[in-house]
């Protein structure tokens, strides 16, 4: 299980000084939403086995030790976070720092999130599965796991792709894949007890270089054209002839 | 470094849109860099890739053979890595559908490269700098690329495709369909029973939020989606997470981010995570009860009122002038 620690969805962005970052200051973080459905899959292979561990592994500032805690209460076994201050926007360099710790690992799943809601680079499941030679399904919507192999469905343009693959595998969850469960107290309590292991890692540079992190151009302002249906004739008017889209 | 690769992407092996806009992107990327343009076709045996040429491919490299009728992440990888053996491209372009948000990362990580994902702007001044949205579109990176090579996938619609023709070499390969090791292989492709535009891929989107109180009254939105031609439904996270719709209907920040040329945004408030989803349409429509609801900040035009009574009238008059045009 790899997990990110991400700003809310109802986070209002502010960039910082530097120009090239968020202002992160009163900004609430939490457990990337699309890992949460990837947390809850693991438990629930390892309900299912009725054996195995859940290992939590996450990339980032000490910060994410807070996100790797959530995991646990939710039932993982243990976390290791993989320490750097350094922000990587290139993601094979996250890649390869993940695949360093993965590999030997002899893990049966290794699932992610399918995207992280803050970079939404939709990268990093694939990534780690080219690197260490595993097969991979990406956005997972639905999963049958059993005798060794798995069958996913993920959502496509226009339809749903059934995808065949043999353990071990990578996947990346999708909304809908599960009901993520919440951290019971007993699990938080529980959670603070969990084996934690904070390994530093030097991550290299990579090949993009953020020139500036800009807010996007405001929309120009609109107008209200009426009240009720009666305001109907004017929005067709203005669609037609000043927007020119019907 | 040699020229730009521009990958395909089709459907019963019809070339879709989106390989056009790839194409186009990667024209104009290769006019600035100085080089050409490769496209690269997969698909089956009645592939038909010379659409490409229109659109400023200089080269097309077809691999067609039913194995890959649907995609098969394996066969796509070892395809275009072959390709990039025999030239060391300067980038890799994609579009940032399903097919190129799982092979983009697999291509950079075979390629030891790093991946611009979903760009909605390719700049070549010095070297290749390019804009991606981040956190849902609420904030933009300028990135510039400072490795030899990289893969960028482009977000679709964020860029028109234009025809620039060229007398293209059309070039038949054959795909390598062996690979040693396991792979995931899509065995089916399953098509709802009325095939149904994605709100990504749709020009026009209609969605729906709360204010529609009751799943059964997405027909209204059903109807105005059909009298505006091709157009499809979208939904905003709260009807999704009630079940009302389904997720891969959901607009914002943890669904889908659309850049349609018109979009009704219909009962939805406008939660900052949902504007996230639909700020780059072209044009914004909201209909909502509340004059105060947020969702009127971002429209270019808006209707206060009952939606209810709104609605039929509304498809009704587009009804209209359709007929009339």
């Amino acid at each position: 299980m790899c997990i990110k620690r991400v700003p809310d969805t109802e986070t209002r962005i502010k960039i910082a000084a530097d120009g090239r970052s968020i202002d992160e200051s009163g900004v609430k973080f939490v457990l990337n939403p699309y890992d949460e459905y990837a947390v809850e899959e693991a438990l629930r292979r390892k309900e299912a086995v009725g054996s195995g561990e859940v290992v939590v592994i996450a990339l980032g500032s000490d910060a994410a030790q807070e996100t790797i805690r959530t995991a646990l209460a939710m039932g993982a076994d243990r976390g290791v976070l993989l320490k750097t201050d350094q922000r990587v926007h290139d993601p094979l360099v996250i890649a390869r720092a993940l695949v360093a710790e993965l590999e030997g690992g002899g893990h049966d799943l290794i699932l992610f999130g399918k995207l992280a809601i803050d970079d939404s680079s939709h990268a990093i499941g694939p990534m780690v599965a080219e690197l260490l030679g595993l097969p991979c399904v990406s956005a997972v919507a639905r999963l049958a796991v059993s005798d060794g192999k798995g069958t996913a469905e993920r959502e496509v343009e226009g339809g749903v792709e059934v995808v065949e693959f043999p353990l071990p595998a990578v996947l990346t969850a999708d909304k809908g894949l599960n009901e993520p469960r919440y951290p019971a107290l007993k699990g938080i309590m529980a959670a603070k007890k969990k084996p934690l292991e904070v390994k530093p890692v030097s991550v290299e540079v990579g090949g993009l270089e953020v020139l500036e992190l800009v807010l996007p151009p405001e929309r120009k302002p609109g107008r209200i054209v009426g009240e009720g249906p009666e305001a109907v004739p004017a929005l067709i008017q203005a669609l037609r002839t000043e927007a020119k889209v019907l | 470094m040699a020229g730009v690769l521009a990958i395909l992407e089709q459907r019963d092996g019809v070339l879709k849109k989106v390989s056009y806009e790839v194409v186009t992107a990667a024209r104009s990327l290769a006019d600035r860099l100085g080089t050409g343009v490769d496209a690269i076709g997969i698909g089956p045996m009645a592939l038909d890739a010379t659409g490409a040429t229109k659109f400023g491919a200089d080269e097309v490299v077809i691999l067609a053979d039913d194995r890959a009728r649907l995609y098969q992440p394996h066969l796509y990888v070892r395809a275009v890595l072959e390709r990039a053996k025999t030239k060391d491209y300067r980038a890799v372009l994609l579009s940032a559908t399903a097919l190129g948000r799982d092979l983009g990362p697999r291509l950079a990580a075979r390629l030891g490269c790093p991946l611009a994902a979903d760009v909605t702007e390719i700049v070549a001044d010095e070297g290749i700098v390019v804009a991606r949205p981040v956190y849902a579109g609420k904030a933009v990176y300028r990135l510039k690329v400072t490795a030899p090579r990289c893969v960028i996938s482009i977000r679709p619609n964020s860029l028109t495709p234009v025809e620039q023709p060229r007398t293209a070499t059309l070039q038949h390969a054959v795909i390598g369909l062996d690979r040693e090791g396991p792979v995931a292989r899509t065995a089916a492709m399953k098509a709802p029973a009325e095939a149904k535009l994605d709100v990504a891929e749709a020009p026009i989107v209609v969605s729906g939020g709360r204010g529609l109180k009751d799943p059964a009254n997405f027909k209204l939105l059903e109807e105005l989606a059909r009298a505006l031609g091709p157009a499809a439904v979208g939904a905003s996270r709260a009807v999704v997470d009630a079940g009302w719709r389904a997720h891969g209907d959901q607009v914002g920040q943890t669904g889908k981010t659309v850049s349609p040329s018109l979009y009704f945004a219909i009962g939805i408030s406008g939660a900052i995570q949902h504007l996230a989803g639909m700020r780059t349409a072209k044009v914004i429509v909201a209909i909502n009860k509340d004059k105060d609801a947020p969702i009127f900040k971002v429209a270019d035009y808006g209707i206060v009122g009952d939606l209810f009574e709104i609605l039929p009238r509304l498809t009704q008059e587009i009804e209209k002038v359709k007929a009339g045009a």
